[in-house]
């Protein structure tokens, strides 16, 4: 029996016609564009039909495509106190930065013309339509090889002034040993719908360290989609926070896969939602080998008529005895029209392993709001203590004070802002 | 002082508190014995401001001033405090913040200046040495795993540090052994004098021989059915509550 496609959306016909297009003018990595366009021309922008994608329905949603993003002067970007290193990504090219000792820094372009950078390697067994598509398009980014012990941060910058699309790369080799604090920030402008696309890798060799925080404070109309690709070696450590506030509808997925044995991972989530925003965040952690460690804790916090979604899966292959994975999605709904879809899913193939995960939904708790307000504070204090300190739980992961409390700070101006409005 | 002049309050539709009228003088420690279901604990949530009351009838005066309009903090800052029965546990807020938080909101809603850092920390250290409290349990979050006793020297803590003009005790005595029992009596007989009123509400004549009341008001029914000084408490403790539930 012939497979039924559905009809092509015109959004689908023009990336296909932009690779074709482009297609000799990409820089390098010729193969792996073919492979990844090849599947994505196969199974097209994913819909909520696909199980992975059923809360946010990419093909719905972005109806079409916006012109690429020109080369543009980085004008304003992000900054963090004690982060000396800034590389400055506006419209997804590298414009400004300096390299800290120890790391070597490449523009992805030029990386992948000189065959440096392994595109895909880190996606393990994954594969994502929203990555291929980035495989197959995307012109620049930047290539990392960490040698050393690093603090990075990569402040993405959108300077557009009409609806503009941007697919920037990140692939960064941590060698054996070595450790890294790799922050990303993504600002762009307020009330203009331009779309991205944006993909990490990271290959994190035997006994590394990488911290990773991703921080979401895109324009209010932007669609945001981004990847974190994780491959980690044996007795390797990797900690990841995806930090969300901006964007009017984001997702964010971590497909990570544990390459050696006794590694660890901890994957957290911050997202805070108010008017009509939506937010995904969907994780596949891949425990490929035994002895793997896994905690995954997200919290959210959704006013308005916003959508908050969470989909885990921790898959446990047949050989990875003593895996030990607990994860948790929490959600705290402000307003009755707050929504919140949290899909947690175990695949365990072994025998020997300890695994759980918990989700819960709610409001705020009466009984602890009166008894901070019969202390004395105003219930919009009472409500902001609760709502920082939820929050807090899942900030706990990060290890660098000064994003830290950037990112607490981020929490309370949340928080005072709504109750302003 | 405190007056509760005919309060009615019902709680989906069910009538709890059924015209009761009390006045607590200032100074006064007055204590309000009852047996379970009399409404005691409604009492004190209504005078303190929680939201799922409704009052059909009556108001509420402290110092002169109706209080039935105003929010839980606003009655906090005008200088009522309850002490919770079961004091609830905020995870994530270490107690320090929240003691800061607390004093600094009822100091800013008089229109009084910040604490400064120092004059904070003296403060908390002078009172917490008083209730035997180790200043690392103020680093934890607060309630959070605390035993009992714990949990009622905290309240005790706070109402020290908010220095209220009046208080409410709900059920003190419950979940204490007789050594926490000992301290947290004292912890509030030190606060008492000045113009500082109480109102201790308890089951059991025990608490009351450590915080004696000036006057023992027994409730039954919804509202205050017997009056008189301390030895009021012994009756009851002697008899029970059964003639005055009857009576009611």
């Amino acid at each position: 029996m012939a497979a039924v496609l559905p009809m092509r959306t015109a959004a689908e016909t023009a990336l296909i016609e932009r690779y074709h297009t482009e297609k000799a003018t990409l820089p390098g990595a010729a193969e792996a564009r073919a492979v990844a366009f090849a599947r994505f021309e196969k199974a097209g922008l994913p819909s909520k039909r696909v199980e992975s994608w059923h809360y946010t329905d990419l093909r719905n949603i972005l109806r079409e495509v916006a012109p690429a993003a020109g080369e543009t002067q980085a004008l304003s970007a992000l900054d963090f106190e004690n982060l000396p290193h800034r590389f400055v990504i506006a419209n997804g090219r590298l414009a400004e930065g300096s390299a800290p000792e120890g790391v070597e820094v490449l523009p992805l372009s030029e990386a992948l013309k000189a065959g440096r950078a392994a595109i895909g390697a880190a996606m393990g067994e994954a594969i994502d339509s929203v990555v291929d598509l980035n495989t197959a398009l995307c012109r620049d980014g930047l290539f990392l090889s960490v040698k050393g012990d690093a603090t990075l941060h990569l402040a993405f910058a959108e300077f557009v002034e009409d609806r503009r699309s941007v697919m920037p790369r990140i692939i960064a080799e941590v060698a054996p040993g070595a450790s890294l604090t790799l922050i990303e920030s993504h600002t762009g402008p307020e009330g203009i719908a331009y779309q991205k696309n944006s993909v990490v890798e990271l290959l994190i060799g035997d006994g590394a360290k990488v911290e990773h925080i991703r921080l979401n404070a895109g324009g209010d109309k932007a669609l945001m989609l981004s990847t974190l690709a994780a491959k980690i070696g044996a007795e390797a450590e990797l900690t990841s926070l995806n930090f969300t506030t901006g964007g009017e509808i984001s997702r964010h997925q971590s497909f990570i896969t544990y390459a050696g044995e006794n590694a660890k991972l901890r994957l957290n989530g911050a997202t805070m939602l108010k008017g009509r925003q939506h937010c995904d965040n969907t994780l596949v952690v891949d425990h490929a080998v035994p002895h793997g460690e896994s905690r995954e804790l997200f919290r959210s916090v959704i006013d308005g008529e916003a959508q908050g979604v969470f989909q885990g899966k921790i898959i446990v292959r047949p050989h990875a005895q003593k895996t030990d994975g607990q994860m948790a999605s929490n959600a705290l709904l402000l307003s009755d029209e707050a929504a919140m879809s949290n899909k947690p899913e175990l695949e365990i193939f072994a025998d020997d392993v300890v695994c759980a995960h918990g989700a819960t939904c709610g409001a705020l708790d009466d009984n602890q709001l009166f008894y901070l307000m019969a202390r004395g504070l105003p219930r919009v204090e009472a409500e902001a203590l609760l709502v920082e300190a939820f929050i807090d739980e899942a900030l706990d992961a990060i290890t660098h004070d000064g994003v830290r409390e950037a990112l607490a700070r981020r929490v309370s101006d949340w928080m005072r802002a709504r109750k302003e409005s | 002082m405190l007056e509760i002049k005919n309060l009615h309050v019902e709680v989906e539709g069910k009538k709890i508190l059924n015209g009761l009228t009390l006045t607590i003088r200032d100074g006064e420690v007055a204590a309000i014995m009852g047996p379970n279901g009399s409404g005691k604990s409604t009492l004190s949530y209504v005078i303190a401001g929680k939201e799922d009351y409704t009052i059909t009838e009556g108001d509420i005066l402290l110092n002169g001033q109706s209080v039935l309009e105003m929010a839980a903090d606003e009655r906090a800052a005008a200088g009522l405090f309850l002490a919770f029965q079961y004091p609830l546990e905020i995870p994530g807020v270490a107690t320090m913040t929240f003691l800061k938080a607390a004093m600094n909101a009822q100091r800013k809603a008089r229109g009084e200046a910040e604490l400064t850092p120092g004059d904070f920390m003296k403060r908390v250290r002078e009172a917490a040495a008083k209730l035997g409290i180790n200043l690392d349990m103020l680093k934890r979050p607060l309630n959070v795993g605390f035993s009992g006793g714990e949990k009622k020297r905290m309240e005790i803590l706070q109402m020290s540090l908010l220095d209220p003009s009046f208080c409410i005790l709900d059920e003190t005595d419950s979940g204490l052994d007789i050594d926490a029992l000992r301290i947290v009596a004292e912890g509030v007989n030190a606060l008492r004098g000045g113009n500082r009123g109480m109102l201790v509400i308890t089951h059991y004549q025990r608490l009351l021989d450590h915080i004696v009341p000036d006057t023992v008001h027994v409730m039954a029914k919804g509202r205050i059915v017997k009056s008189g000084g301390k030895e009021l408490a012994l009756e009851l403790e002697k008899n029970g509550y059964a003639d005055y539930v009857e009576a009611a």
